[in-house]
């Protein structure tokens, strides 16, 4: 292991790396800002610029957009009371009444703390589980792959969709079937291509990401009216104050900060639930264990209540690497575009990830430090400076947006067809995003479509054709049980909820 | 039962998913392949049976959380005539070159947002496409095709 850190250490700190993390973090500042705007739409504008550089350097800036975006979102929560992404709503609870009471650079000082201590914490239980973890994954067979596969989509669709399992599960079919246009990988034999050759290799990666959210969280900002910028511009009014933390409250943060880390953490690594879930649960454990006294300032300006949140939706962001770098199966929606862009470079993640491309495996582990560094050195003295940049009007920012968006399908392939099918597929997500049909749960399922084929393939010919495989082995059998213990829970859920 | 537009975008998907189906029945397998456990078309097979499940769910199952959009507060002309410029953008982008259309497809999409001050329009469309073609071509090595520049000698 003291050689992969080397190796890590290596190449994340040679410059090119150091600087790539610092873009990636502050662009990721500025978009995770953005109410609207989340990290996959962040990543997603960022894949075209990787292209440039080795999968090790893309990688890390794409990890660095990722940290970025979910700290930006915590700067409007407390700021703004306006969530950039769903994991920083639970620190809109206390650190928005926090700037109320003058104390905002106070509420960005713990915020950005509690980040940089999640975020490092995190990234050392990675250090430790993720080697392990991909020893483990070795014994995994194409069962227990197709297994984990159906449980991932099936968590993400239960966990992202609000109460609405249904439609979830519609797009993850519709991700498959998107992922199923094109030349069958093993036989060579053309499907749903109608004849069009543009489809012959299918439908790429970029384009589908690029136009479910980049692109269609432009459109939808457009035809909702949506001023995402516009809160913004009140911020270089606000009165900051200091960003000193006292003594006292330092003593409460000793405290949270351990307990919201690993919580973050576990709920990261499990699929489908991420930053959102892991967020929620430490707000609420934080508030049981804290004393009766603590207990009346949630919701008022807590010191508590803003630091669990914020250590917790760090430690997930960490967390969702692990079944990302050791199974090679994203456990988010943002994994799954990190996953599709390494495919991309060509690189099979996986348990063999830590031993046929060590540099990648490590490099990424070692610039989580790194960029918790950089974005704690970056955020507490800058953040009022970046909050002013966000005062750009939606007239100039939805162009931009769109701009990168069909570049980025432009560099790729030079061709009209892709640029048509990306808008059209982008007016479809438009009117199903009205409709509250989560986006996320399509990009997984369309990352795992051929992979999940490839396992189900593989299992069904070694089985002769028998679905015996699905209980032959424990392993599988397990997974399966979770997924189907999921499954009923929701339907639970919703039953009450309709009850009530 | 209450038909709503979830409803109605749920019977689409059924349809869709009943057409994707019947595609995946006619998808040409080698003859040797034909009996074999798993060809090329068993899994868009259950995938369209899968479809049609849930979205036969859907379709049949109470829907307690009715979405209301209100269509009159939606602003569909600004939307539609930026994806007409979207469309036009990627119809030329090829014939004409990067720069040149990127920068009017910025140029003209800041205008009908409602932006009226030119020079920064001008700034944010023309110089910013330069400055970022340099990134791209210059700098990070990534090929852009534009046959405007050529013609002019500015690009090899």
């Amino acid at each position: 292991m003291i050689e992969g850190i080397l190796i890590g250490l290596t190449t994340a700190l040679t410059f090119q790396n150091i600087f790539m993390v610092m873009i990636g973090c502050f662009f990721g500042t500025i978009i995770g800002m953005l109410p609207g705007l989340g990290p996959m739409t962040a990543i997603a504008l960022m894949i075209p610029i990787t292209y440039g550089f080795d999968p090790a350097t893309g990688l890390i800036l794409m990890a660095g957009v990722y940290y970025g975006a979910v700290f930006g979102g915590s700067t409007s929560s407390i700021l703004l009371n306006a969530p950039g992404v769903p994991g920083t709503v639970a620190t809109s609870f206390d650190g928005y009444p926090m700037a109320q009471q003058g104390k905002a650079g106070k509420a960005l000082a713990i915020a950005a703390w509690s980040s940089f201590a999640g975020g490092t914490l995190s990234a050392i239980y990675l250090l430790f589980m993720a080697p392990s973890l991909s020893k483990v994954s070795l014994s995994f067979r194409s069962p227990d792959y197709f297994a984990l596969m159906i449980l991932g989509l099936t968590a993400i669709a239960a966990f992202s969709s609000k109460g609405q399992f249904l439609k979830a599960m519609m797009m993850v079919v519709l991700g498959l079937m998107l992922a199923s246009v094109g030349q069958d990988s093993l036989s060579d034999i053309t499907r749903f291509t109608f004849d069009n050759m543009n489809l012959t290799d299918g439908i790429s990666f970029v384009l589908v990401v690029m136009a479910t959210f980049a692109m269609s969280e432009a459109l939808t900002i457009i035809l909702k009216r949506n001023d995402p910028t516009a809160a913004a511009k009140q911020v270089s009014l606000t009165e900051l104050g200091s960003i000193k933390i006292n003594k006292e409250e330092r003593g409460k943060m000793y405290k949270t900060i351990p307990r919201s880390s690993v919580i973050g953490f576990l709920i990261g690594v499990l699929p489908g639930a991420g930053a959102t879930i892991a967020s929620f649960l430490a707000y609420g454990m934080e508030r049981n264990l804290v004393k009766d006294e603590e207990k009346e300032k949630f919701g008022k300006g807590s010191v508590n209540g803003l630091s669990a949140p914020e250590t917790a939706n760090n430690a997930a962001c960490s967390g969702s690497f692990v079944p990302m770098l050791t199974l090679g199966i994203p456990g988010s929606g943002t994994t799954a575009v990190m996953l599709g862009a390494l495919l991309g470079f060509g690189i099979q993640p996986g348990p063999r990830l830590y031993m046929t491309n060590p540099e990648i495996f490590w490099a990424v582990i070692m610039s989580m430090y790194i960029g918790m560094v950089i974005l704690l050195i970056l955020n507490l003295p800058l953040i009022p400076y970046i909050a002013r940049i966000l005062a750009v009007p939606k007239n100039y920012l939805i162009p931009l947006i769109l701009f990168f968006s069909i570049t980025g399908i432009y560099v790729m392939s030079f061709n009209n067809f892709d640029i048509y099918l990306m808008i059209g597929i982008a007016v479809v997500a438009t009117f199903l995003r009205l409709y509250d049909f989560p986006m996320p749960p399509l990009i997984l399922a369309f990352v795992l479509g051929g992979l999940m084929e490839e396992n189900l393939r593989r299992s069904l010919l070694l089985s002769n054709g028998s679905w015996e495989f699905l209980w032959n082995r424990t392993l599988t059998v397990c997974i399966f049980a979770t997924t189907i213990l999921i499954v009923l829970w929701h339907i639970y859920k919703t039953l009450t909820k309709n009850k009530s | 039962m209450n038909i709503n537009t979830t409803k109605i975008i749920s019977l689409l998907f059924f349809i869709f998913s009943a057409f994707y189906l019947y595609t995946a029945y006619q998808i040409q397998v080698f003859a040797f392949d034909e009996n074999a456990p798993f060809n090329a078309r068993t899994f868009p097979i259950y995938l369209g049976y899968t479809g049609l499940f849930f979205s036969g769910l859907k379709l049949i199952l109470p829907d307690p959380d009715t979405i209301k959009v209100e269509h009159r507060n939606l602003e569909y002309k600004k939307t539609g005539i930026l994806i007409l410029i979207a469309i036009i953008y990627g119809a030329t982008i090829l014939k004409i070159g990067y720069f040149l259309t990127t920068s009017l497809f910025l140029f003209t999409s800041y205008y009908f947002l409602g932006e009226r001050r030119l020079f920064l329009m001008f700034l944010l469309s023309f110089p910013f496409v330069a400055a970022f073609m340099y990134l791209l071509h210059g700098v990070l090595d990534i090929y852009l095709r534009d046959p405007f520049l050529k013609y002019i000698g500015v690009m090899g």
